[in-house]
C-alpha cells in the first residue's frame, strides 16, 4: 500500500515562499512524475513527502495516516538520491543490507534479502566491490538495491537519472518503469527531462514557482495542455507559439502548434518562410523556418525531406491541432 | 614534465635544496653518533677517548630509562586520547549551525597559537598553583583542601597541558573533515532508519578515519619530542615522575654534563622514534589505499 495525499501543504524558507498552499493525491502503486524547470520546487516537493524538511503548514497523509510530523524512517518511503549517496567505506552487500540491518533484521534474512536484490538488479557479481569501483549505472542499481530491499510503502527518485550519459539513461529509464511494473509500488519521480516524465509516468505533475500547473496523463498533457507553460513544457521540440493576426484569426490572443503538427510544402501553404537551419536526424528533420513578422518556427518534418539553408517553403498547421490561449496564458476549450 | 630534457632539467633544480636537507640532517646525525662513542664530559678535561658501547650500555641500564619509556608512552597516548576523542565531539560541536560561528571557532583556536613555555607557564602559575590557582580557589570554595597538581600528579598535569595545547589542532583537522561529509549521505541514512547515534558510529567515524590517522601520525612526531612544558613546570620531577625520553637526554648531556651519555640516549631516541614511525606510516598507508 502507498497512497500518499498532500493536503493544503506549503512552505517557506523564511520570507521565502517555495510551495504556496498545494493539493495533491497519488494512488496506491502509481509511477507519477513531477516535472518542472529547476527551481520550481519539485526536489523540495519530494522531500517534504520524504520528511527530510519539514512543511511549514498543512498535513501529509500516507496509507490516510497523518505522517506530517513522523521522522523520515517512520514513513516507510525508501529514496534514491541524484548523488546516489551510498556510503563509501561500505561494500555493496553491506550498502543494501543497511536498512535492514537498522531495522534490526537477522543476518541470514539480511543476506537472503540482498541476495534477491542483487539478482534483480543484476549485481551478483559485483556484492563485495565498494562503490567506488563501480561505474555510475551500477552505483545507480545499488542505490536502488538499498531501496528494495526495506519493501517500502513508496520509492521517491530524485532526479536519480541526471549524473548517466545519455545511453545509460535510457537504459535506466527502461529498468526503472520494468522495476515499477514487477514491483507494482507506487513510486514518485523528480526530473527535469521531459522526455523522462512522458516516457515512464502514468501520472505527470507539471510544477512551476511551487505551483501545480496540470496533473494529468502524459498523452492527456500533450494533448490539451491546460495554459502556456504546460503547453510549452511538454512536448520535444517545443511548441510554436503565434500573437497578433494569426492568432486572432482564431480568436485567441495566442496559438501554438506543434512542430509535428506543420505541413510544408514547396508551392502552397498559409505561412511563408525561408530555412534558417535544418538539422537531419536520420529518422527526423527539424528545420528552423523564419517566417517573417510570425517569428522563427519549429518544423518537424520527414527525415528524408532535403531543405536547405535559404530555401522557401511554406507551413499550414493540421486542422484540429491548434492550441487557443487567451490574454491569461489559458487554454481555450 | 614530460620529457627527458624537463625531467632532468626538475632534478638539477631541486638538487640544492635536496642536498642541503641531507646535509642539515647528516652533520648532527653523524657526529650524534660520533660522540655517542666517546667518553665526553664536559666537567673532564683531556683527550676524548673511544668508550665503545658503555655509553649506551650505562643509558640502557639507568632504571631512569625504562621510566622514562614508560612516561613518553603515557603522555603519548594520553594526549591523543584526549585530543581525538574531544577533538571529534568540539568538531560535531563546531560543526552545528549557530550565531558567532566565526568568532567561537578562532577562540577554539587560540591555544595553538600561544607558544608552549608560555602556556605551560600560565597552566602552572595561574591554574594548577595549589595556592593562588584557579583550581586551588575553586577547591577552596567548595570547602575541599586544594589539590597540588604538578607534584601529586605531575604527569597527568603536563598530559593536561599538552593536550589543551594539541586540541584546537585536532578539532580543525576533524571539523574540516565532518564539512566535507555529503549532506544526502546522512538523509539516505536517516531514510533508512538509522537513529543519530547509529549515524554517528556508521557513517560520521568512518569518514573521519582518514583524519583521525593523519592527527594521530602528526600528534605523536610532535609529542614524542615534548620537552619545554617539562622544564618549565616540573623539571621531570618529582624524581623521575614526569620525566620522558626528551627530558632524560637533555639531563644526561646538559645537567650531568655527560655529552656521550647524552649523545647515546639521543640516537636511541632516533631509533624508538623510527620505529613508531614505520608502524605509524604503514597504518596511514593502509587507512589511505580505501
Amino acid at each position: 500500500m502507498g497512497k500518499i495525499s498532500l493536503k493544503q501543504v506549503t512552505k517557506s524558507f523564511g520570507d521565502v515562499t517555495v510551495i504556496p498552499a498545494l493539493d495533491l493525491d497519488i494512488e496506491d502503486g502509481e509511477f507519477v512524475v513531477f516535472v518542472g524547470p529547476s527551481g520550481c520546487g519539485k526536489s523540495t516537493l519530494l522531500r517534504l513527502i520524504a520528511g527530510l524538511e519539514d512543511v511549514s503548514s498543512g498535513a501529509i497523509e500516507i496509507d490516510g495516516v497523518n505522517a506530517t510530523e513522523a521522522p523520515p524512517s517512520k514513513r516507510r518511503l525508501a529514496m534514491v538520491f541524484q548523488s546516489y549517496a551510498l556510503y563509501p567505506h561500505m561494500t555493496v552487500r553491506k550498502n543494501i543490507a543497511f536498512p535492514l540491518k537498522m531495522a534490526g533484521i537477522a543476518p541470514d534474512e539480511q543476506e537472503r534479502k540482498v541476495q534477491a536484490a542483487a539478482k534483480v538488479l543484476n549485481l551478483t557479481n559485483y556484492l563485495d566491490r565498494k562503490p567506488g569501483q563501480l561505474s555510475g549505472g551500477q552505483r545507480q542499481r545499488v542505490a536502488i538495491g538499498r531501496a528494495i530491499v526495506r519493501e517500502p510503502a513508496a520509492f521517491l527518485f530524485d532526479e536519480p537519472l541526471s549524473n548517466l550519459d545519455a545511453a545509460l539513461r535510457v537504459n535506466m529509464r527502461l529498468e526503472i518503469t520494468e522495476l515499477h511494473h514487477s514491483l507494482k509500488t507506487t513510486m514518485v519521480y523528480v526530473t527535469h527531462d521531459q522526455v523522462e516524465a512522458m516516457t515512464m509516468a502514468d501520472k505527470i505533475v507539471v510544477l512551476n514557482a511551487g505551483r501545480i500547473e496540470q496533473v494529468g496523463s502524459p498523452l492527456d498533457l500533450y494533448r490539451s495542455p491546460r495554459n502556456l507553460f504546460v503547453a510549452g513544457f511538454i512536448g520535444s521540440p517545443r511548441m510554436n507559439f503565434l500573437t497578433g493576426p494569426a492568432a486572432a484569426a482564431h480568436d485567441a490572443t495566442t496559438i501554438g502548434v506543434r512542430p509535428e503538427h506543420l505541413t510544408l510544402s514547396r508551392s502552397e501553404g498559409l505561412w511563408p518562410g525561408r530555412v534558417t537551419v535544418s538539422e537531419h536526424l536520420g529518422s527526423d528533420t527539424f528545420l528552423h523556418v523564419n517566417a517573417g513578422d510570425l517569428g522563427t518556427l519549429t518544423v518537424r518534418a520527414d527525415g528524408e525531406v532535403d531543405a536547405r539553408h535559404g530555401d522557401s517553403i511554406f507551413l499550414t498547421p493540421q486542422t484540429g491541432k491548434i492550441h487557443r490561449f487567451d490574454a491569461n496564458g489559458k487554454a481555450i476549450a | 614534465m614530460a620529457t627527458q630534457h624537463s625531467r632532468s632539467a626538475a632534478r638539477l633544480m631541486i638538487s640544492p635544496a635536496v642536498l642541503l636537507l641531507l646535509g642539515w640532517m647528516i652533520v648532527p646525525l653523524a657526529m650524534t653518533v660520533w660522540f655517542s662513542f666517546l667518553n665526553y664530559n664536559l666537567l673532564q678535561p683531556g683527550p676524548r677517548t673511544f668508550a665503545g658501547f658503555s655509553n649506551y650500555y650505562y643509558f640502557l641500564t639507568d632504571p631512569a630509562f625504562f621510566t622514562a619509556i614508560w612516561n613518553t608512552l603515557v603522555l603519548v597516548l594520553g594526549v591523543l586520547a584526549i585530543t581525538t576523542v574531544g577533538g571529534v565531539l568540539l568538531a560535531l560541536l563546531l560543526d552545528q549551525p549557530m550565531w558567532g560561528q566565526g568568532i567561537v571557532r578562532i577562540l577554539v583556536i587560540a591555544p595553538f597559537f600561544v607558544m608552549p613555555t608560555v602556556s605551560a607557564l600560565v597552566w602552572k602559575n595561574m591554574f594548577m598553583n595549589p595556592v593562588n590557582g584557579i583550581f586551588a580557589w575553586i577547591a577552596e570554595a567548595l570547602g575541599l583542601q586544594p589539590f597540588d597538581f604538578l607534584s601529586q600528579a605531575p604527569l597527568f598535569s603536563i598530559i593536561l597541558i599538552v593536550a589543551w595545547q594539541w586540541l584546537p589542532f585536532a578539532t580543525l583537522i576533524l571539523l574540516t573533515a565532518l564539512q566535507s561529509l555529503d549532506s544526502e549521505q546522512m538523509e539516505a541514512a536517516e531514510m533508512d532508519g538509522a537513529s543519530a547515534l547509529a549515524r554517528f558510529v556508521y557513517i560520521t567515524i568512518p569518514h573521519l578515519t582518514r583524519s583521525i590517522t593523519v592527527v594521530i601520525l602528526i600528534q605523536t612526531i610532535f609529542l614524542l619530542g615534548v620537552f619545554a612544558e617539562i622544564l618549565v613546570t616540573t623539571n621531570g620531577g618529582p624524581g623521575t615522575a614526569s620525566t620522558n625520553l626528551t627530558y632524560l637526554v637533555y639531563g644526561q648531556s646538559l645537567l650531568q654534563y655527560d655529552v656521550g651519555g647524552g649523545s647515546a640516549g639521543g640516537i636511541v631516541a632516533v631509533i624508538l622514534a623510527n620505529i613508531v614511525a614505520i608502524f605509524l606510516m604503514r597504518m596511514i598507508g593502509k587507512n589511505l589505499e580505501n
